[in-house]
């Protein structure tokens, strides 16, 4: 219909042409020894695998912008033994599917040395598979849950973050409304399409009623609603002192504003998820009196500032907690570089060995036996619409993060 | 709280969340109506007004009123344009055609906004004082009052156009059989594009005071209350005005009872219930006509 026969005939070839091209690339990738590829030419290249596109854009993309400006540094301070660090961006798209292609193609057409991303837990299960296979490092900026770095009680040895895992955050929160709140009944309001509030939410049930408090009320809601005015109608009736609202900013800010609009007084606590400064703009500054959440860092800590300030400079807006983990997961990548070359097998190595690193959000370690780096966490009070540092929990000690992931 | 107060202030929030849904249907509904096509790019137009309605609060610091009226008229100049564009080539296509070009243009709008505006939700400014009222224990909002008073007028208002006026007449025309009616002399693609600037006027509308009343906008808010929209206007009769606003409050209060009754969880598997319900006992939905199609 809209082709002619010569053009149908050209297109075919075109189309037959790329497929063949692709077929190729892949067997190179394939029959390559993986790991060992060396870059021609004066650059590095690492792969940037992101959720640039879908559902979690918002999230990939400030985690991109993280990784891009710590290796924006290195660059401007003249690279790593003279040679840059080339970024090659690729689109997970939001789904587990297109994290494995965006990971394979990275890893077989660009031939990079490492990978970052994506931001979001499934996504990067998904891309773990590959990357151990081809043996290219990753390391993910956000996903939280035990089960990216550790499969069947074993870690995965090329999977490293550079975050805390949510079982941290869920006990910390527990212990919080227990003793520092003095709570005893709560109700726990989760995002019932996020495998992220799911398991932080079972985590914080089972600590809270551990250490004495019930869960009263059990309530979900999805990603992308708007209204929770039924659901918190019903949560008011159970006169809660907390509720647990493990979830992303966009709807928390949603939740607060209409739990408050409603009458309901009760604390309102959350974890890193909450950390936004639009939480601010949707919820009100009212609304968020008496609601905490715990989180990576203050963006008041000395340590923090020169991070905040070059982000500020590059992208003249404020860094959210994505682009914080973004850039350590940069500095990570530039370190363990730095240490051992481009060979990926010497950079999983070196990742492993981190100790003490300065990175944006203060220092941190590796813990060898679960590839989380042990980092402290703060719990964040909102007052007026400023924040405020509430408590810091010191780095958790290896032994505990064990005892805390045999616990699941 | 007591089991009759949470009702009552159930019913207060699912009618509150009703009248969104049925403002979204009206748009779709119409647009069935004249050229039977379910146009799932109703809700990212729906989008596309919210987002110009925020440029121009903040951009242009308008006050709501005149950024509600240029979203709505912008938008219907955009809506004008899909149809032009997408729609009017495959006007003597089979219909599965178009409901997949329709498909397709949801996306496009999607993100092509995405990739303009950026993923990154956007928060409205208070533009209109959020006043919430206690009367007797139950909290209403003065938003929400207006929301569905706006819902009302609007009903009203189409009802009229459609039944009443010249244009009214030959959309129905149009839509009982293009070309015969074209023989009679009704311009039937201006009054297809006609139909198209009105349903998009309305999702426009309907953006805006979303992302009021929510205070949140992102390129992937239509989705799903498109979705739900199509289930509201299939429950009231697709292709019928009132329909649409009664099947939208339907779906409101049974959500709503079903979050504060049964579970949360079981919030959407209850709207999408409905649909298969009615589609299975009275496909015609509840103001419908039992009518032989000729199909």
């Amino acid at each position: 219909m809209f082709f002619g026969k010569k053009k149908f005939r050209l297109a075919a070839m075109i189309a037959g042409g790329i497929l063949a091209c692709s077929m190729f690339t892949g067997c190179g990738g394939s029959s390559g020894d993986g790991g060992g590829d060396k870059p021609a030419g004066d650059e590095i290249v690492i792969g940037a695998n992101f959720e640039l596109t879908g559902n979690h854009a918002q999230y990939g993309a400030n985690a991109n912008n993280g990784l891009k400006l710590a290796i924006k540094e290195v660059n401007d301070a003249g690279g790593i033994n003279g040679k840059k660090i080339k970024i090659v961006e690729a689109d997970a798209k939001s789904e587990a599917a297109e994290s494995v292609n965006a990971a394979t193609k990275l890893i077989s057409d660009d031939k990079v040395v490492a990978l970052v991303g994506p931001a979001v837990t499934a996504n990067v299960i998904a891309e773990s598979q590959v990357a151990t296979d081809n043996k290219i490092p990753i390391i993910a900026p956000a996903a939280t849950n035990p089960d990216v770095t550790v499969e069947g009680g074993k870690v995965k040895p090329y999977v490293f973050r550079s975050c805390f895992i949510d079982p941290q955050q869920s006990e910390v929160m527990a212990q919080f409304a227990r003793k520092d709140l003095m709570a005893n009944k709560a109700v726990l309001y989760l995002d019932s399409s996020s495998d992220y509030s799911k398991s932080l939410g079972k985590i914080f049930k089972e600590k809270f009623e551990a250490d004495g408090g019930t869960v009263v009320m059990e309530e979900a809601f999805l990603a992308k609603d708007q209204d929770f005015k039924a659901a918190l109608t019903k949560i008011q009736t159970a006169n809660a002192d907390v509720i647990f609202v493990p979830a992303y900013y966009e709807e928390v800010g949603k939740i607060v504003k209409q739990a408050r609009e409603l009458g309901i007084t009760a604390a309102i606590l959350g974890t890193d998820g909450w950390d936004d400064s639009k939480v601010v703009d949707i919820a009100g500054k009212d609304a968020l009196n008496n609601t905490f959440f715990c989180t990576h860092y203050f963006e008041g800590d000395a340590e923090v500032q020169p991070f905040i300030k070059a982000y500020q400079a590059e992208y003249k807006t404020d860094p959210n907690v994505f682009a914080a983990l973004g850039y350590d997961a940069g500095k990570m990548l530039i370190s363990a570089i730095e240490k051992g070359g481009n060979d990926s097998e010497k950079i999983r190595e070196n990742i492993e060995k981190i100790e003490d690193l300065v990175v944006g959000t203060g220092k941190i370690t590796m813990d060898p036996a679960t590839h989380n780096p042990i980092k402290g966490i703060v719990v964040i009070e909102t007052k007026d619409g400023t924040r405020a540092l509430r408590t810091k929990i010191a780095p958790v000690t290896p032994e505990q993060t064990a005892q805390s992931e045999s616990g699941n | 709280m007591d089991f009759a107060h949470q009702l009552v202030q159930q019913l207060i929030n699912g009618v509150s969340l009703g009248s969104i849904y049925a403002l979204i249907a009206l748009g779709y509904t119409m647009i069935y109506g004249i050229i039977k096509l379910i146009n799932f790019a109703h809700g990212d137009v729906y989008m596309v007004g919210a987002y110009i309605g925020f440029a121009a609060v903040t951009i242009g610091n308008m006050p709501i009123f005149p950024a509600l009226l240029i979203s709505m008229a912008l938008t219907a100049v955009l809506g004008m344009l899909v149809e032009r564009i997408a729609y009017k080539p495959l006007r003597h296509a089979p219909r599965i055609s178009l409901l997949i070009t329709a498909i397709g243009v949801s996306f496009f709008l999607e993100y092509t906004s995405m990739y303009f505006v950026t993923p990154t939700p956007r928060t409205f400014p208070e533009v209109i004082p959020n006043i919430s009222f206690d009367i007797g224990g139950f909290i209403v909002n003065g938003q929400q009052l207006m929301i569905f008073g706006i819902t009302i007028i609007l009903m009203a208002l189409l009802t009229y156009i459609v039944q009443k006026t010249k244009l009214g007449k030959a959309m129905r025309a149009a839509s009982f059989d293009t070309e015969t009616a074209q023989l009679m002399g009704v311009d039937s693609d201006k009054v297809i594009s006609m139909t198209f600037c009105i349903g998009s006027a309305l999702a426009a509308a309907a953006g805006v005071l979303v992302g009021v009343y929510y205070n949140t906008i992102d390129p992937l808010m239509g989705i799903m209350p498109g979705v739900k929209a199509f289930v509201a206007a299939v429950l009231g009769g697709i292709g019928i005005l009132p329909g649409a606003v009664v099947g939208g409050i339907v779906l409101g209060v049974v959500e709503a009872l079903v979050s504060g009754f049964i579970s949360s969880t079981f919030r959407d598997a209850a709207a999408f219930a409905i649909l298969i319900l009615v589609l299975l006992i009275k496909p015609s939905g509840l103001f419908g006509k039992n009518t032989n199609e000729k199909v």
